[in-house]
């Protein structure tokens, strides 16, 4: 079989724009929530103005102190990390980071986490009473104390509450439900949480892991399980983000995430169905990593004549 | 801030590696104290490693030099010893905060064990240079792992060696001998990197001792930049109150008595 060879087009006609409901972002480029802090550290390295959105890390009701170390563990082509949602709580993050990212020229999706639906709808009231915050995406791998501790995003019934409550409190911001593949259908939580209002869907979490040490017999991290990232997750993240996109169709938009190192695992999301890419573990490896896709991927559709994204997303060519 | 760097010189030191590196911008930057991130290329790995800096060079034919001191321990040091001269390694650096500076001539005590000894000369050149009288406890299990004991010899005002089996120096630990070396040298400041339970051990006696003490610690990191949240260490404030700090941003110096050992996996063994 021979494969027309593709014209390429100048750069500056690459449309790299996307929208998430109603919200229109310059690139598809955004950071995986907790790979990326409160922005201020990566800041350094490059303008993260040039994102398309900085996904920041979870933000709870309370201030947080997180989980005992080691919280992390580096294995094959990944690693597993419990850090225990550890973060300033929504005040702080509303006085001191929220205005920095907005200096900084920072499109912001800001990641709830909450134990009970009573504790995200807080948060998203909180969040309706403030400007600046482009979107939300909702921590649904938070364990449900009204559940006996399982998490959200394990039922259909609870994450769909959850979504509910958020909805309730912002009628037009859109709202991004971050799924776990630790199911066994993800779809059918991904039809539940649309049904309930969401805009889209961040997919996906970590996957729970577990890792020992062959001489002490200790977990190598002290919450004994912890959630598995990196390269060693992309392709389960790949087939992740083609289910969800082919089951609730292209009007869904989808943040896909899951171990993207390269503009080909970029490009690759996409073509899965993602409408935006998150750079997470890569981050910890490199911290231009973001930075360096925006211009790859510009790059890699100008060279073969793609004018828009709409030109990947989704298309997935059948043997 | 992030630079691929020509491998200038790769050699044993005795059970220990050291690698030197030119990295002009890292070498006139860097305090002692702070660290590198290299990246390593080992099969399966990701995540780049953290090496203390052991000593820099401003000048000489290669422009300025960084020397990092590291134990093979794993795939991702193994891989860094097959790097051959004139190869070169990926850093980001110089990263995290230094050992402060006395604001007046005193003496200085600094302690080491095993390949946390490096940053340790790092530290006595510019104490030396500030004026200060530097003494040295340097400590390890044997005596293939004291690291450079001509070097610590040259650069200290005294060098008292412990080893945990009695191969060089003192028989012992390095506390065993702190207390007698505080009497006789009587040093105002205490500086120490080696592994956390030393620190640990270090920092109770100097603050039983009353004197001012920062070390500098090691905790599994997975991005040495602040963004993981991983390399936490529970630090105490002014207040009382217990904060999980990072060791790459906010440390991996630290004040040895305000980190609360007793919450951490070395225990209270301070």
């Amino acid at each position: 079989m021979t494969r027309a060879t593709p014209t390429p087009i100048p750069e500056a006609q690459v449309d790299l724009s996307v929208t998430l409901g109603s919200v229109t972002f310059a690139n598809p480029i955004t950071t995986a929530s907790g790979c990326f802090a409160s922005g201020a550290e990566i800041d350094r390295f490059f303008d993260i103005g040039d994102l398309g959105a900085v996904v920041v890390k979870s933000v709870t009701p309370e201030p947080r102190e997180g989980l005992p170390t080691p919280r992390m563990t580096e294995t094959p082509s990944g690693m597993l990390n419990a850090i225990g949602l550890q973060n300033p709580g929504i005040d702080a993050w509303l006085a001191r980071d929220l205005p920095f990212l907005r200096d900084r020229g920072a499109r912001v999706i800001l990641s709830i986490a909450g134990k009970s639906v009573e504790e995200f709808a807080l948060l998203a009231s909180k969040v309706s009473q403030t400007r600046g915050i482009d979107a939300v995406e909702v921590n649904l791998s938070c364990p449900n104390v009204a559940h006996r501790g399982l998490v959200f995003a394990c039922s259909t019934g609870p994450s769909a509450d959850v979504i509910r409550a958020v909805r309730n409190h912002l009628p037009r911001m859109p709202i991004m439900a971050k799924l776990t593949p630790d199911v066994t259908d993800i779809t059918a939580i991904g039809r539940a949480v649309i049904e309930a209002g969401a805009t889209g869907i961040s997919a996906i979490n970590t996957t729970l892991g577990m890792a020992i040490d062959a001489d002490t017999g200790r977990p190598k991290i002290a919450n004994t399980f912890g959630g598995l990232s990196g390269p060693a997750i992309r392709p389960m993240a790949v087939r992740a983000v083609h289910q969800l996109h082919t089951t609730l169709g292209p009007e869904v938009p989808i943040i896909g995430m899951g171990g993207v190192r390269t503009v080909e695992d970029t490009v690759e999301m996409i073509r899965a169905g993602a409408s935006m890419v998150a750079i997470g573990t890569a981050t910890f490896a490199d911290p231009f990593a973001s930075h360096r896709l925006i211009g790859g991927l510009r790059r890699w559709m100008a060279d073969r004549g793609h004018a828009s994204l709409q030109d990947l997303r989704g298309r997935v060519t059948p043997w | 801030m992030r630079s691929v760097c020509e491998i200038i010189s790769r050699r044993r030191s005795g059970a220990y590696w050291s690698l030197t590196f030119s990295a002009p911008e890292i070498a006139q930057r860097a305090l002692p104290g702070q660290f590198v991130e290299i990246a390593v290329g080992a099969p399966g790995t990701l995540l780049r490693r953290p090496f203390s800096i052991a000593r820099v060079t401003s000048q000489g034919p290669t422009g300025g030099t960084v020397e990092v001191v590291f134990d093979a321990h794993g795939p991702g040091t193994e891989w860094l010893t097959t790097v051959p001269e004139h190869g070169t390694v990926d850093v980001v650096g110089p990263l995290g905060s230094s050992f402060p500076t006395p604001n007046r001539p005193m003496t200085c005590l600094l302690i080491g064990g095993g390949y946390g000894v490096a940053p340790m000369f790092f530290l006595c050149d510019v104490l030396t240079k500030a004026g200060m009288r530097v003494d040295m406890i340097v400590g390890a299990a044997d005596a293939d792992r004291i690291h450079d004991a001509i070097t610590a010899k040259r650069s200290a005002s005294t060098v008292t060696f412990t080893t945990e089996d009695g191969s060089m120096g003192e028989t012992g630990r390095v506390t065993d001998v702190m207390r007698d070396v505080l009497d006789r040298t009587k040093a105002g400041v205490v500086y120490a990197c080696g592994p956390n339970p030393m620190l640990a051990a270090v920092s109770a006696i100097a603050a039983e001792r009353d004197l001012p003490c920062q070390v500098a610690v090691e905790e599994h990191m997975a991005c040495g930049v602040g963004v993981c949240w991983t390399c936490v260490m529970p630090i105490r404030a002014k207040d009382g109150t217990v904060r999980m700090k990072r060791s790459c941003i906010d440390g991996p110096v630290f004040t040895g008595r305000r980190i609360a050992w007793d919450q951490t996996r070395w225990g209270a063994s301070a």
